[in-house]
């Protein structure tokens, strides 16, 4: 493929124009491992996810175009006035366009980074969800670490206000491979919530191949938000690898609403004792939107917790995976986790691919998961416009009734007022309120 | 008010309702009873509107209007109401948002403006004191996790919200212990007025003595096949259904 050929001339000038770069070891292990596993074709974890098409196109990589605010403001989330804002432009992390609004966080470019103090942090646990995503896709985005961020969120401090991640795509000359790569690190007794939204400019063609790595610290407590409600001619696979080093908690909703192929990679690693971790999915789709969340609980130590509910409203001719796995290794004795998944088809056309994958190798444990797929509650129809409502508002009443159990866990209250509207107009919902 | 005439229904292809001709006036209250199978609850189904029932034969007028070519939130706007035998539960949707949208729905049907918040939390408040329903209740999701007893109550509560010209019963009593009942059908009783009417549907007779009917009918076999007043409700409970059969049974011998 004449792609890849062009990604391999990227990486080589990449690495020739950055020889003394502290990323370097990092990225040349991760292009072997790319060249090693390819983009996934046949591949287990890539059943219902067909990513290679897109690696037939061409695209180009890691370049950054000028934007500014004012051809933002479609995507600005609401309450931006007091948050942390961080924007990306193709990949690119631009200073320019962020704001930072908090004096507990810290916000350094990866490539300073790893000079800084916090070369330990970097070199301890930028990649470490290379563990999960054994793909090249994942490799690939770790080949190119350059121009990200690290997040550090002071010890004991409490971020009051939001921080705020776009992620845009600015393809209005030629198609946009963009790979947004950066690190968050909760200190101990460190509180942040983080939002992330995307958006594009321009109508070719995107491809979003994004990792973010989160690390909490002993009695922090870390959410993170992703709202994906991008044009139909964007993809992206994006992971978000969250790993709890001490006891800590953490808490991530996910809302897919729209785009092209959409594949989130979820990891919940609890690596320490008494750790705990919500997981909430909201995806709501039409048109050809395929939605695609693989989802890894991993309890590594004893006496973790974690729940997790995905709920799925599928209409016209979209496509829906879910995929929980959840890992309980020998020691994690006294794991407490459990796994919901549940959906709504709303057309003939409409289809979704469900399974949960639980992996148990101790034996004092309590695991639980169930997965349904049906239709709107016909019952619940006829009891509603035997009140006089009528089916069409009926219907997106108990649509949304459907949403908001995971709808209410979106912490921040612009943000659910924001997704909340969203979703209210996408069902065509007419309150009277 | 409600005229049915020789009311033939079914579901797929078993017939359930083979002729019910039924008169019910303004300010009457009518009670269907008769053993199980024989067509009371297809009777309130297909009155209220719901789907997988067929009328293949007869009418049925309501004030005026063609029953049977209104949809079931038509009904509702015309001021039909349904107390459904199993309330649908509906988590995420609280009972004061859903009660909220049809009382305004039905306004809006009627060409009247939405109540505004003010109004509508006084017509609340005055509504729940009369069932005796508690605020909590209805801030929670939809008959989710409701007691049998919360929701009945919680239908009645609906039904003095919409302030229907007919009501009809389905079974309100069934699996409601005597306290509850005695709420419920003093509800109804105080909603009751001469220009509204209400049809109880019951398998038993206690309700009825509680809501004191005008007219007794017995349901065998998807027919009315006796008429009384509430006198027939006691000899029916005294005597089980047992006797309309062999009275049926009688009269096509002869």
């Amino acid at each position: 493929m004449d792609n890849l050929q062009y990604i391999r001339n990227k990486f080589d000038q990449l690495q020739a124009e950055n020889a003394t770069s502290g990323l370097q070891a990092i990225r040349k292990k991760a292009f072997d491992s790319f060249n090693r596993l390819g983009i996934p074709v046949k591949h287990e974890e890539w059943k219902y996810t067909r990513i290679s098409p897109l690696f037939n196109k061409e695209y180009k990589l890691n370049q950054a175009t000028p934007v500014s605010w004012k051809e933002l403001e479609e995507i600005r989330l609401p309450g931006y006035e007091q948050a942390t804002e961080l924007v990306f432009v193709n990949g690119i992390f631009s200073f320019p366009l962020s704001t930072i609004r908090s004096s507990h966080i810290l916000v350094m470019p990866l490539e300073e980074a790893v000079k800084s103090e916090y070369r330990e942090i970097i070199s301890k646990h930028l990649g470490h969800s290379g563990k999960y995503q054994k793909d090249g896709i994942n490799a690939l985005n770790t080949a190119f670490v350059k121009d990200g961020v690290f997040l550090f969120v002071k010890k004991g401090q409490i971020v009051e206000q939001p921080v705020y991640i776009y992620n845009v795509t600015d393809s209005r000359s030629g198609n946009v491979l963009s790979q947004p790569r950066s690190l968050v690190y909760v200190s101990e007794n460190a509180q942040v919530q983080i939002v992330e939204t995307y958006g594009t400019l321009g109508l070719d063609e995107s491809f979003t191949n994004q990792v973010l790595e989160i690390i909490v610290d002993r009695d922090a407590r870390a959410e993170y938000y992703k709202i994906q409600n991008d044009s139909a001619h964007t993809n992206q696979v994006s992971t978000t690898h969250i790993r709890q080093i001490a006891k800590s908690y953490t808490h991530t909703v996910t809302i897919s609403l729209n785009g092209g192929i959409i594949r989130n990679n979820l990891n919940l690693v609890l690596d320490a004792e008494y750790c705990e971790g919500h997981l909430y999915g909201l995806y709501l789709q039409k048109g050809q939107t395929h939605v695609d969340n693989h989802t890894v609980v991993d309890n590594v130590k004893p006496n973790c917790f974690s729940n997790e509910l995905y709920k799925g409203i599928i209409d016209e001719r979209a496509t829906g995976v879910f995929n929980g796995k959840i890992f309980v290794q020998p020691q994690a004795q006294k794991t407490n986790a459990y796994q919901s998944n549940k959906n709504i088809l709303l057309s003939d056309d409409a289809s979704v691919n469900t399974k949960p994958q639980l992996e148990i190798f101790a034996d004092d444990v309590k695991c639980s998961h169930g997965c349904t797929v049906g239709r709107l509650n016909e019952e619940g129809l006829f009891y509603l416009q035997s009140r006089g409502i009528p089916s069409k508002i009926a219907r997106s009443l108990l649509l949304h009734a459907f949403a908001i159990d995971v709808l209410e866990h979106i912490r921040p209250e612009p943000i659910r007022e924001y997704v909340d509207k969203l979703i209210s107009e996408r069902l065509e919902f007419d309150g009277h309120d | 008010m409600l005229t049915i005439r020789n009311l033939h229904a079914g579901i797929e292809e078993i017939k359930i309702l083979n002729g019910i001709n039924l008169e019910i006036r303004p300010g009457e209250v009518h009670a269907i009873m008769g053993p199980n199978g024989s067509g009371k609850s297809t009777l309130a189904s297909v009155l209220a509107g719901r789907e997988n029932y067929e009328v293949t034969e007869g009418s049925v007028d309501f004030l005026g209007k063609d029953l049977l070519e209104l949809s079931p939130e038509e009904r509702a706007g015309e001021g039909l109401f349904l107390a459904f035998q199993y309330p649908v539960e509906i988590p995420g949707l609280s009972t004061t948002n859903f009660v909220k949208a049809a009382v305004n729905e039905i306004r809006k049907y009627r060409g009247q403006d939405p109540l505004d918040a003010v109004a509508f939390l006084k017509l609340m408040k005055e509504k729940m004191a009369l069932m005796n329903i508690d605020q909590s209740l209805l801030s929670r999701s939809l008959n989710e996790g409701f007691s049998g007893g919360e929701k009945k109550r919680n239908e009645i509560f609906q039904m003095a919200m919409l302030q229907p010209k007919l009501a009809i019963l389905d079974e309100t009593d069934s699996g409601l212990d005597i306290d509850a009942i005695r709420i419920v059908a003093n509800g109804v009783n105080k909603l009751k007025s001469k220009d509204n009417a209400v049809l109880v549907v019951t398998h038993y007779q206690r309700l009825l003595d509680y809501i004191i009917p005008d007219f007794v009918h017995v349901l065998y076999n998807g027919r009315i096949v006796k008429t009384g007043t509430k006198e027939l409700a006691f000899e029916l409970e005294e005597k089980g259904y047992d006797f309309i059969k062999s009275e049926v049974a009688e009269e096509v011998d002869r």
